[in-house]
């Protein structure tokens, strides 16, 4: 049908050929097993025959970078080091290429722990204080903070989801910030003193926390604990003194809330902190890696 | 007291138009309106709202301005104008009767036939007396007029308060500005989504320190949308709103309202009380007057001739009441019948030069009406139909002719268009293998009635037997005409059955075959959750699925566990009729559903008469049952994996994904909360994201994120004026450029995922932020942004966003392409719903 996505009136037509949907990948499998594993059996094979061909050839005086394996395997590591880089740019264009990102990051994982065998390789363990030695360190700091990327990406997830339920971030702060509104109002008949703990509760409370919280994940000097604690201890004295303070037990009530929402809201945080952390090390010595593999190669054809 | 020559109910656009142009021919008339200004649908739209005038190639005859502008303006114009034409204008003033004064009109009764909630029904005879009509007003003042112009729309009348103190003056039925109140004991009645959202809007700031009550008379909130339920029990668990459930309002008092609730009667402080418990649709005050509707359906709209007029002789019906929701066409439809009125008959409609087009191209020099005739009488399902009718069908269709041998459509093409033939014949493929296998359609009948019945895809190529001229009768067409004339809903009901039986049975059935199992089929609607079938009943009926879908369950060691899931134009019950014994599992709809229900006797017969209809039947039957068994092998030894899978394929059917053709699901084993899917989405769409990742339910670690399932019947597409929504070449759902922006669709997704905003301005390259940090990188950019790098941002117009599935895009969705880890998936439910999904609970 010639016309077949004549519109009327502007509109798209709704007769017509069986336009096909663009082919996608409806396949339920995460990255490590993309495709079956492809990435990960070609990242095998080329390590295999890499370790192969340097088993069987003998280069004199010994193996190093200067060899025509050493040549290849060089030039084999710098452009996946490259590529592998080029994550970082394609993951934030997505543009209207089909490329899957989930594929990309399979290929990046598996060549990028081929580079292990290819790198050390390529050095014929020539390890020295050099700048050549110090580009094969950077290479293995980026691999290793990578894998650790992984083993983070395979049970950080999971918690994540669990400490959430439904609840969404937004939801997380805002249950915070309507429990602070209703001890705020909770704390107006109260005397000076009780509503000086609430006041430390409003005011003196971090979600997130100073670093040095947020790293051990103790939070017991923390505005809000502590106001729980001092006016735990006064119910319990009322309740001893047998006058029990109906405001008082409200206000503890609704800081045993706030804590919960905030011990909520830090393990969200927390998770998705170390989600990212990792990458903290993954990518700014992906930089120096690069501009250590600059100066290899650089020092390589001018001084060699 | 001489009559009035027009008196007119309801001064909204069509109304207004009508009585500007009576004053301007200086006949006499009186415009009536129950508020206190004009045009009331209009006045509650947002303040600033941007009112748009679609469609453009349609002139406006009326003598009032009108062009797309903020409704303050439109307002402006229109309240200046009424003024200086000189129209007698009376507000406050609520017709609620118009009965003739002159002699019984011999042989006009009209029979109105009110169905009671508890089945029964009561016949009222009204017999139509001759004009003039006496208008009675709410305060029980009357008024005369020799003919009635009914412009009164289709917002009704709120429910009101029934209790003793029901007519106090805090007690409202409407909130324009929920931050006008303050430090107030508020109550708002009714759990739909208008009470629950005006709710929500008083305790949103705390600083206005409203003390908010809910009150809902049920238990649950069967009404409101998920998303607005949620957000209704944070808002509770917060502490910022209470909830009443089960309670009703017995009496409101000043400063006080008292309720009966579970716990017996609860009086409490309270100073406004704002009721939203729906509202009434005007038609049973249109039918007291005489105007008969054309069948008992909810959408159906009044019968009236080609000069608006109705069954009742002097009383004409215009603009939303009669079906044209747009201002444009109101504004023209005011202008139209007051000519008429006047006389002049020969007026041609202002739409003329669009059908003219649409006839344009095609054999034979006929006029437009000429056409129009034409078609009605050739094609069996229009013969139903007024002119009127026919021309407003005609805006929502388009005619062309086929050369023989041309596709029409193929197989596996979406498509939810009807065609009807009105000469030539089509040939029908009916076997994907052999092209030259046809069965052919004739003129007068219809075909592409499966798309719109099911909302699935196309089951065969048609093509065009000899040159042809086809009607193609658009969705929204199609059902308005279902509901406008009911034979041609019954002849629709009629075919699509016969032909989905011959569909689904294939194996060399002719229509003639069917004729007495056809004779014993009924059809029925089914509720969502309804069990069709029930493991262990005696029983051999057949189900045919029309629309909606369904699911499979057996009990096994006491508990229930899902075995499949069935789409429409799919079959259950054969194993009863092939079998015989009791049934083997529960069949139960995951959606409202319509299903055809064939007794097995005949169906025995036909089978007997038909041995290789028998063997496709086994065959399938085959696969099922050992499918059933390789579930049930597995339920021995791997029962938490069952168990997990019947969890999870619950939860889906629960969150409404069997009325799905394509799912957006995360994997939050998978998912490292990136985000990286919803700057995908906005990066790909005008910078504006069409998905919510975070929000939307979970069940074992599966997600069900807030975005577009593209419904097989799209509740969003039920109430669109400018009919802006379609479903696209690829089944996606996508709204066009028409839209006006006025939030019907936003309301009617039951799942929430369209929002109204705005486009923002175009970001600078990528490169300049990744290199430089200039520009709001990648994703949505802030408001803020927008507002800073486009001048004019602050006064678009927001528009209705919805995901369209990234039609047209290589590779698929972008949210899957982007998603770095394979959390996010876009599946259709029987993609998902299938043993597969036993793997992935193994793992
Ligand atoms: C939120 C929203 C946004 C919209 N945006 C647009 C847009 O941008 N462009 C567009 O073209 N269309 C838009 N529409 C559709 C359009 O507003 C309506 O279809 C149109 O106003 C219908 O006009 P009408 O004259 O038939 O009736 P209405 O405008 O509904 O007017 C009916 C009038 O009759 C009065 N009335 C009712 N009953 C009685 C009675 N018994 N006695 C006396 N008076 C009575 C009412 O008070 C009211 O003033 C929108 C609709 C909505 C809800
Ligand atoms: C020399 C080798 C490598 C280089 C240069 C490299 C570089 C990068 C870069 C630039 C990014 C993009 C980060 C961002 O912009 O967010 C990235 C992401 C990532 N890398 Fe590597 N990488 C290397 C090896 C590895 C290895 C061996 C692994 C795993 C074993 C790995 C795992 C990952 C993962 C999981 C991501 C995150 C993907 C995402 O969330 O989008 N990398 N890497
Ligand atoms: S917008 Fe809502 S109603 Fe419309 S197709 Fe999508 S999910 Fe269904
Ligand atoms: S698409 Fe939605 S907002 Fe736009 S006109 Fe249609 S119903 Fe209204």
């Amino acid at each position: 049908m010639a016309d077949a996505d004549k519109t009327d009136g502007g509109r798209r037509a709704m007769t017509g050929k069986a336009v096909a949907r663009a082919p996608r990948d409806i396949a339920h499998e995460g990255f490590l097993t993309h495709r079956g594993g492809r990435w990960a059996k070609i990242a095998a094979e080329l390590c295999v025959a890499a370790l192969a061909i340097y088993v069987m050839t003998d280069p004199t005086p010994r193996h190093n970078g200067g060899t025509w394996l050493g040549y290849t395997l060089g030039s084999i590591g710098a452009g996946l080091i490259i590529w592998l880089s080029l994550l970082g740019v394609r993951k934030r264009v997505i543009g209207s290429k089909p490329f899957s990102l989930k594929g990309w990051t399979s290929a990046h994982v598996w060549l990028g722990l081929s580079l292990i065998v290819i790198g050390t390789l390529h050095s014929g363990f020539q390890f020295g204080w050099n700048v050549h030695t110090l580009t094969w360190a950077l290479m293995m700091i980026v691999i290793l903070s990578g894998l650790w990327g992984v083993s983070l990406y395979a049970t950080v997830p999971e918690k994540l989801s669990a400490n959430r339920g439904e609840v969404t971030q937004a939801q997380m702060l805002e249950a915070i910030r309507t429990l602070d509104r209703q001890l705020g109002t909770a704390a107006q008949p109260l005397e000076a003193d009780d509503a000086a703990l609430v006041r430390m509760s409003l005011e003196e409370t971090r979600i997130a926390g100073s670093p040095r919280q947020r790293l051990s994940g103790r939070y017991a000097d923390d505005g809000n604990a502590r106001a729980l604690a001092a006016i735990s201890e006064r119910v319990m004295a009322t309740m001893r003194a047998g006058r029990p303070d109906e405001r008082l037990q409200q206000i503890r009530f609704l800081l045993e809330r706030k804590e919960a929402a905030l011990a909520q809201a830090r393990r969200h945080i927390a998770l998705k902190a170390q989600l990212e952390l990792w990458l903290y090390i993954h990518v700014p010595v992906t930089v120096a890696l690069l501009a250590a593999l600059v100066a290899h190669i650089l020092s390589v054809f001018l001084y060699w | 007291m001489t009559p009035y020559r027009i008196a007119i109910v309801g001064s909204g656009p069509a109304g207004l138009s009508a009585a500007a142009h009576a004053a301007r021919l200086g006949l006499s008339h009186v415009l009536l309106e129950k508020t206190d200004h004009l045009s009331d649908t209009i006045f509650k739209y947002q303040k600033g709202k941007h009112v748009m005038a679609t469609p453009s190639q349609l002139v406006l005859r009326s003598p009032l301005d009108f062009e797309a502008g903020k409704r303050e303006m439109v307002l402006g114009t229109w309240n200046e104008q009424t003024a200086a034409a000189g129209v007698n204008v009376r507000i406050r003033a609520e017709v609620t009767a118009i009965t003739g004064t002159g002699d019984p009109i011999p042989g006009s009764v009209m029979k109105l036939v009110k169905r009671k909630r508890d089945g029964t029904s009561e016949t009222q005879d009204i017999q139509r007396l001759a004009p003039p009509y006496r208008l009675t007003l709410a305060d029980g003042e009357t008024i005369l007029a020799d003919t009635v112009i009914l412009a009164i729309g289709t917002q009704g009348n709120p429910n009101l308060m029934a209790c003793p103190g029901g007519d106090l003056p805090h007690v409202q039925y409407q909130l324009d500005d929920p931050s006008e109140y303050t430090d107030e004991h508020i109550f708002v009645i009714g759990g739909g989504d208008a009470g629950i959202e005006n709710a929500l809007g008083l305790a949103a700031d705390p600083a206005q320190n409203n003390k908010v009550t809910l009150v809902n008379r049920s238990a649950e909130f069967a009404q409101a949308k998920d998303a607005n339920v949620k957000a209704l029990m944070a808002a509770r668990d917060a502490g910022r709103i209470s909830i009443m459930t089960q309670s009703t309002t017995r009496t409101i008092e000043q400063g006080w309202i008292t309720l009966d609730t579970a716990e017996g009667e609860v009086r409490a402080p309270c100073d406004r009380v704002i009721a939203r418990m729906g509202s009434a649709p005007p038609r049973s005050f249109v039918e007291q007057c005489g105007v008969e509707f054309a069948s008992n359906d909810r959408l159906a709209f009044p019968k009236l001739s080609a000069t608006f007029e109705s069954t009742a002789p002097g009383i004409y019906v215009v603009g939303a009441l009669a079906g044209y929701p747009l201002i444009k066409h109101c504004m023209n439809q005011g202008h139209d019948v007051v000519e008429f009125i006047n006389g002049n008959l020969d007026l041609r409609p202002a739409d003329e030069p669009i059908l003219e087009a649409k006839f344009t191209g095609l054999p034979g020099a006929r006029s437009v009406a000429d056409w129009l005739e034409y078609l009605r009488s050739s094609v069996s399902i229009l013969s139903g139909m007024s002119s009127l009718q026919m021309r407003e069908f005609m805006l929502d269709s388009s005619v062309r002719l086929y050369r023989m041998g041309e596709v029409i459509f193929e197989r596996n093409a979406p498509g939810s268009s009807l065609f009807g033939i009105a000469e030539g014949q089509v040939l029908v493929e009916v076997n994907p293998a052999d092209p030259s296998v046809t069965v052919p359609i004739g003129a007068g009948s219809i075909f592409g009635e499966v798309g719109l019945i099911s909302g699935r895809r196309r089951g065969a190529t048609i093509r065009a037997g000899s040159d042809c001229i086809l009607v193609e009768i658009s969705r929204t067409a199609a059902l308005k005409l279902m509901s406008q004339v009911p034979s041609a809903a019954r002849e629709i009901t009629r075919i699509t059955t016969t032909r989905s039986l011959l569909q689904i049975f294939k194996s060399g059935l002719a229509a003639e075959d069917l004729a007495e199992v056809i004779a014993a089929a009924t059809v029925e609607t089914i509720r969502a959750g309804q069990a069709i079938i029930r493991e262990g009943d005696t029983g051999d009926d057949i189900f045919i699925i029309r629309s909606g879908s369904m699911v499979v369950e057996k009990l096994i060691g006491g508990k229930p566990v899902f075995l499949n899931y069935v789409p429409a134009g799919s079959y259950v019950g054969e194993m009863g009729v092939i079998s015989g014994g009791p049934r083997t599992a529960t069949v139960r709809a995951a959606v409202k559903a319509d299903v055809i229900r064939i007794p097995g006797e005949p169906f025995r017969a036909l089978l007997a008469s038909r041995p290789q209809l028998l063997d496709t039947l086994r065959a399938e039957m085959a696969n099922r049952t050992a499918m059933n068994n390789f579930i049930e092998s597995k339920k021995d030894s791997f029962s938490g994996v069952v168990d997990l899978y019947t969890g999870v394929a619950n939860f889906l059917v629960e969150q409404g994904v069997g009325e799905a053709t394509d799912v957006l699901l995360i994997d939050e084993k998978l998912c490292v909360g990136c985000d990286n899917c919803e700057k995908a989405c906005a990066d790909t769409h005008d910078g504006l994201s069409r998905l919510d990742r975070e929000a939307g339910r979970t069940y074992a670690h599966l997600h069900v994120p807030t975005s577009c399932r593209h419904c097989e019947h799209p509740h969003c597409m039920a109430d669109c004026p400018p009919n802006a929504i379609h479903r696209g070449p690829t089944g996606e759902v996508y709204i066009d450029e028409t839209c006006i922006g006025c939030g019907n669709c936003q309301r009617n997704c039951p799942y929430g995922v369209i929002r109204m905003d705005k486009v923002p301005p175009k970001k600078p390259w990528l490169l300049g932020w990744f290199l430089f940090g200039s520009g709001p990188g990648p994703g949505e950019p802030p408001a803020r942004w927008a507002k800073k790098h486009d001048p004019a941002y602050a006064e678009k117009a927001k528009k209705a966003i919805k995901c369209d599935m990234c039609a047209g895009q290589d590779g698929g969705p972008a949210c899957v392409r982007a998603c770095p880890t394979g959390a996010a998936i876009r599946v259709s439910p029987e993609q998902f719903l299938s043993v597969a999904l036993m793997g992935r609970e193994e793992r």
